[in-house]
């Protein structure tokens, strides 16, 4: 166990918790662009957390313990989630110790402790909250592994690092499966990470929301954890597209000089997928709760297409 | 035989083929009526371009104006009338859902892998590559008929009629690189014809039972009856 | 006899003393729980060092009885599959053992009869001992039926209600269906090998047919008892009506017995196994866990959801040996080892959390008399030891890391993935698209557990007396957290567990699986380290940093403090306990999404000069579908032999006659 390939883990997950916020003004720049406004600065959602850190916490007379450990517990598992995914360099030990399914239970992990946070409060906006989160992540999580299993069967691994070896190793091929498995993909993370038009981020009012309503009691360092862990999460779905389907860049080897072309390149992807949600979530408008169903069958749908091109078109015999 | 040693024109034509497939699963699903012409549409114009990518690698002069033929007929032609059509029966905004949408769809994927097992005995390491595409268009073909079954607005059983048609033309293509050029002009001309044909049919339709719904035609047989 | 044989007779022996001394509870009430429930925990102890003996030293050990048939002298036998269902039988009755005196404390001023139950208890683990203990079929039989009566007079315990006699009569009813299919299964095999001894049944060469035939009987039969749809309707109509310490044996334990019979006699006695099995293995499978999931996320009695949860269970354990079959069945047998492993550890697993969870409901009813969802909230504050195991099993049953039924999923997944190995193109997507219904089945499990944890323990109370609950006593509470910490250790160590679960396949398939624990205690590498790892404990310590790094980072400085205020009210009243969401509406979103599925009758009657009234009933489509028209078919059968019965004396000897006449041709 050398020192450097662990350094670059430990430096790629606080490039995960510093980046985040920067994603997301930067979408919300682009958005705001597009509406003919100037938009707040990129660095606006920076400002908005340390506001909240130091702001004072308060907490309801009704709430347990629980309430006010969740917030740990969510962002600690969005963030090991995310460091377990290749950004700037690939052959890092933290790919070995959780696996794309590793991933998606950590994720899991997260969703469930934000639901019942939610339930904790004792009224009616948390249970809608997570009534609704947990519908949406039920039909979006098959979708999610069939995408996964597609890739799986084509590189024969789970192992994030191997899929992107595998990947560059082949160079350019154009694949049905992985085609279907990359649009499959982006209608999950859409839904996940509760962009429209599953769920409105921006919203105020109460019936509309998801994400917002299990949010919805908590304040000061509480909140800015939650908030912190759901920009990581998009993070996260961001580099997972970009690096498996695209990954052309990033770093080989842990020399400085490889690491940095791997950040200059992700960030570049980045940009170009934040642009690409951005001008998504001002097209299409936000879905009524039980169209979201179809929307997710949509997703599925591609994936298991992607699956039977893998067996038929891809795979002779 | 597995995906990197191809040449890259090969592989574009796979991704088109399952993308055809793609687009015979949205026909199926699709409630509004006039992005089903649309969709449609698109399927012709893939159809068109495996064929020009065909004819490109096989070296066949032939598939190009076949493929010129398909994508005049099946990406304009065909859908300008029967969006013509659309616009004057009134059904412009008709949105007609499917009643078990979830089933239909397993239905179709039952029908891929069938139509996949089916192909499987064709070992012959020559053709593994267009068996694999002659088990995709097998597969737009009963999906289309799938469509007919279920859908029941009759402009949607023109379109499973005809991305029949396109699943047939696909199997053609990729198989037997191209039909004999007689054969092809005389079937595009009989698909004219019968496109005439439905638009009149419509109209006569309508004005019996005033609806476009195939399951009523069974009304037809009442008249009948009371005209005796 | 070696020393593990010698342990599982010292089990068997302290069961028998359990059941005779609860004779003793006839007198003296207090003698059930403190002489009969502590000699059911140390058989459970017994059974428990008995089987991590035979796994780890992985010698078989045989002795013969000197019980039986004149001509079939009663044989045992314990090798490695037999000392791991030993091991997980022998940990739940433990931890019930240590939960049930203070649980039947609360029986000791009832009318009911407690030598009754601590004799059926004793009685029952003592016919689950030997049935996975027996080595032939006859002795195998003897102690199915011993379970099965006495699991049934546990279950009519309190058969003051017609609803707990019903259910009962058809607990019963189905049990014995399924052991006549299982008896014709072993005359099968019987007949082909020339002995009832399961020595004889492995050496005997069965045609395909007859192997076929002895598969579905033997599916048929076990399938029915171990809960998978559609046979599965008599689980959530038994297990919530027998006592909570016995739900816990039965669901815990009494389902993985079915698993045990069904692996004994596929892998092991019938061992030409075919694909064809493996794929109606799986779709049952399948098919088990989605409906079983679903069904449980419209109940509102807790008892009856962690009931129809044993049914998703099962069946994603039957996904697991599906995968199995297939695999040993196409010639892959260190896959096939994978896949059983991975069916294996969830059985442990299973066994584990659903035990803690119906431990924990029979806590909640203990302090609240209460059963119903709808009228619980806010038990983490009154009940907090309860409250923290209660979570750990949610969490275990939901499949998340870094809890034990994460692993066993993710070995399930890992096996299927494998399925590019297979040459046949119609099962390299079959497989995928069943794991993709187990994840469907995982996320709405977590969706399930959520509604539970959160209707009962967190927010606010909806009754007055789950206001008032109070604290369980301390051995329940113990056998809880005994519970809970073994599923973390079965979580945070997976490579210990494999490594004693890897004599399994070694003996039934002939592989191991080498390369699991290759990469030392950390790492777990199923199939090899490129293709897939996970580090448990590496998981564990990451999180645990991380948390303690965010927790030191935020608490330093001046704003450390909280302040409590009132929750947010849109500017109208507070919030009452009724503004709540209960746990039908919380399942109402998935209720229309998944409406075909279920059999919904809904329907809102105004009324006047009072509010509306809302009905709502959600059942079991298999009723409708399966079960009625089957209960008709028999009725009208019955109905016509029934005229045989005239009544008239003379039609009787004419009847004597004619099957004289009759039987004296054949002879001829």
């Amino acid at each position: 166990m050398t020192a450097a390939p662990w350094g670059a883990a430990l430096l790629q997950a606080l490039l995960y918790a510093a980046l985040a916020p920067l994603l997301v003004g930067w979408v919300c720049k682009v958005k705001a662009l597009l509406q003919n406004r100037r938009g707040a600065p990129v660095l606006q959602p920076y400002r908005d957390l340390y506001k909240l850190l130091v702001k004072e916490a308060r907490v309801a007379h009704t709430a347990s313990p629980l309430f006010r450990a969740a917030p740990y517990i969510v962002f600690v598992a969005t963030w090991l989630a995310a460091a377990t995914v290749p950004l700037v360099a690939v052959d890092l030990p933290t790919a070995a110790i959780a696996d794309i399914i590793a991933l998606v239970g950590l994720l899991a992990l997260a969703r469930f402790f934000l639901a019942l946070a939610a339930m904790d409060v004792g009224t009616a906006f948390g249970g809608m909250g997570a009534s609704r989160e947990m519908l949406i992540s039920a039909l979006a999580e098959p979708a999610m592994l069939m995408a996964v299993f597609t890739l799986a069967m084509t590189a024969h691994s789970t192992n994030l690092a191997s899929v992107i070896d595998h990947q560059l190793a082949g160079g350019i091929v154009l694949r049905p499966s992985f085609l279907f498995a990359l649009g499959g993909l982006v209608l999950v993370a859409v839904a996940e990470t509760g962009r429209i038009p599953v769920d409105n981020p921006a919203t105020h009012l109460e019936l509309t929301m998801i994400h917002e309503a299990m949010l919805l009691e908590y304040s000061g360092r509480h909140l800015a954890l939650m908030e912190w862990a759901a920009q990581i999460k998009l993070l996260l779905y961001g580099a997972l597209i970009s690096n498996i389907f695209f990954p052309w860049g990033i770093g080989r080897s842990f020399a400085p000089a490889g690491l940095a072309l791997g950040l200059a390149a992700v960030m570049l992807k980045l940009l170009m997928l934040g642009a690409a949600l951005a001008v998504a979530e001002t097209v299409l408008a936000k879905m009524r709760l039980f169209r979201a169903p179809a929307f997710l069958n949509l997703a599925l749908l591609l994936a298991l297409l992607g699956l039977l091109s893998h067996v038929i078109l891809e795979v002779g015999t | 035989m597995s995906l990197t040693p191809l040449p890259l024109l090969q592989q574009l034509v796979l991704v088109l083929a399952a993308i055809v497939l793609l687009t015979s699963f949205v026909l199926l699903a699709q409630a509004r009526l006039v992005s089903a012409i649309h969709v449609f549409a698109w399927q012709g114009a893939l159809v068109a371009a495996v064929t020009t990518l065909v004819a490109a690698a096989g070296a066949s002069p032939h598939l190009y104006f076949s493929a010129l033929l398909t994508l005049v007929l099946k990406a304009l032609l065909i859908p300008w009338m029967l969006h013509r059509l659309a616009r004057r029966l009134e059904l412009d905004r008709h949105v007609e859902t499917l009643r078990w949408p979830t089933l239909v769809i397993m239905a179709a994927v039952a029908l891929v892998i069938f139509s996949y097992w089916l192909v499987l005995p064709m070992v012959q390491e020559r053709l593994a590559f267009t068996r694999n595409i002659v088990a995709v268009s097998l597969a737009v073909v009963l999906i289309g008929l799938l469509m007919m079954v279920f859908r029941q607005q009759a402009v949607a059983q023109v379109l499973g009629f005809m991305s029949m048609e396109n699943g047939l033309f696909l199997a053609a293509v990729s198989a037997t690189a191209g039909m004999p050029l007689v054969v092809e002009l005389g079937v595009a001309f009989d698909v004219l014809v019968a496109m005439v044909l439905f638009g009149v049919f419509f109209f006569q339709i309508r004005e019996s039972i005033e609806s476009l719904d195939v399951d009523r035609l069974n009304r037809l047989k009442e008249t009948a009856e009371e005209g005796e | 006899m070696n020393a593990a044989l010698i342990l599982a007779a010292l089990a068997v022996a302290l069961a028998l003393a359990s059941a005779a001394s609860s004779l003793l509870a006839v007198r003296r009430r207090r003698a059930l729980r403190l002489l009969a429930l502590p000699l059911f925990g140390l058989a459970g102890l017994a059974a428990l060092a008995a089987g991590l003996a035979a796994l780890l030293t992985g010698e078989v050990g045989t002795a013969t009885l000197p019980l039986g048939l004149p001509w079939l002298p009663s044989r045992v036998r314990l090798d490695a599959l037999a000392g791991f269902f030993l091991a997980v039988i022998g940990v739940v009755s433990l931890a019930v053992g240590l939960y049930g005196p203070a649980y039947v404390r609360g029986f000791e001023r009832a009318r009911e009869s407690l030598a009754a139950l601590g004799g059926f208890s004793g009685l029952f683990l003592t016919g689950m001992l030997l049935v996975v203990l027996a080595d032939d079929a006859f002795l195998f039989m003897v102690a199915w039926e011993v379970m099965s009566l006495s699991s049934y007079f546990l279950v009519a315990f309190q058969h003051e209600h017609a609803a707990n006699r019903r259910a009962a009569f058809l607990y019963l009813l189905m049990a014995h269906i399924g052991g006549l299919a299982i008896l014709l299964g072993y005359g099968v095999l019987a007949s082909f090998g020339g002995g009832f001894g399961f020595d004889a049944m492995r050496a005997a060469s069965c045609p395909p047919e007859w192997a076929s035939v002895a598969f579905a009987l033997a599916f048929l039969g076990f399938g029915m008892k171990a809960g998978l749809a559609p046979l599965h309707a008599w689980l959530p109509e038994a297990h919530p009506v027998a006592p909570s310490h016995i739900s816990a044996l039965m669901s815990g334990v009494m389902l993985k017995v079915a698993v045990y019979g069904f692996v004994r006699f596929v892998l092991d006695l019938l061992h030409q196994v075919h694909w064809q099995w493996g794929v109606a293995v799986l779709v049952i499978g399948c098919l088990s866990a989605l409906l079983g999931v679903l069904y449980a996320l419209m109940q509102h009695d807790l008892k009856r959801l962690l009931a129809y949860h044993s049914v998703e269970n099962i069946g994603i354990i039957f996904i697991g040996l599906g995968l199995a079959l297939l695999f040993v069945a196409t010639g892959h047998a260190l896959l096939g080892a994978l896949a059983l492993v991975a069916a294996l550890y969830h059985t442990i697993n299973h066994a584990l959390f659903k035990g803690l969870l119906f431990l924990g409901a029979g806590a909640i009813l203990h302090s609240t008399h209460e059963r119903d969802l709808e009228q619980m909230g806010g038990l983490l504050r009154r009940m907090p030891w309860t409250g923290l195991f209660f979570l750990v099993g949610c969490i275990s049953i939901s499949a998340l890391p870094p809890f034990n039924g994460f692993v066993s999923e993710w070995l399930t997944f890992q096996a299927a993935l494998q399925a590019w190995q297979l040459e046949s193109g119609v099962l390299r997507t079959l497989v995928p698209i069943a794991s993709a219904v187990l994840a469907l089945t995982g996320a709405l499990a977590a969706a399930c557990f959520v509604k539970v944890y959160g209707v009962a323990f967190l927010g606010q109370a909806r009754s007055r007396h789950v206001r008032r609950a109070r604290p369980v006593p301390l051995g329940m509470r113990a056998a809880q957290g005994l519970l809970a910490a073994l599923c973390l250790v079965l979580g945070v160590l997976p490579t210990w567990v494999i490594g004693a679960i890897n004599a399994v396949p070694r003996q039934l398939l002939g592989a191991g699986l080498p390369h699991a624990t290759a990469h030392g205690w950390l790492w777990l590498t199923p199939v090899s380290a490129q293709t897939a790892s996970y580090s448990a404990p590496l998981v564990v310590v990451l999180l645990a940093a991380m948390a303690g790094l965010s927790v030191w980072g935020l608490r330093r400085g001046a704003v450390r403090r909280i302040r409590r205020c009132d929750a947010w009210d849109c500017g109208f009243a507070p919030p009452s306990p009724r503004m709540q969401y209960t746990a039908t509406a919380f399942s109402q979103p998935i209720r229309r999404v998944f409406a075909l599925l279920f059999h919904i009758e809904e329907s809102v009657s105004p009324r006047q000069n009072a509010p509306a009234r809302y009905h709502l009933r959600v059942t079991d489509r298999a009723w409708g579908l399966l079960y009625t028209p089957v209960a008709r078919l028999v009725e009208s059968a019955a109905r016509r032999v029934v005229r045989l019965q005239s009544g008239s004396l003379r039609v009787y000897l004419g009847w004597t006659l004619a099957t004289l006449l009759v039987l004296l041709w054949t002879v001829s």
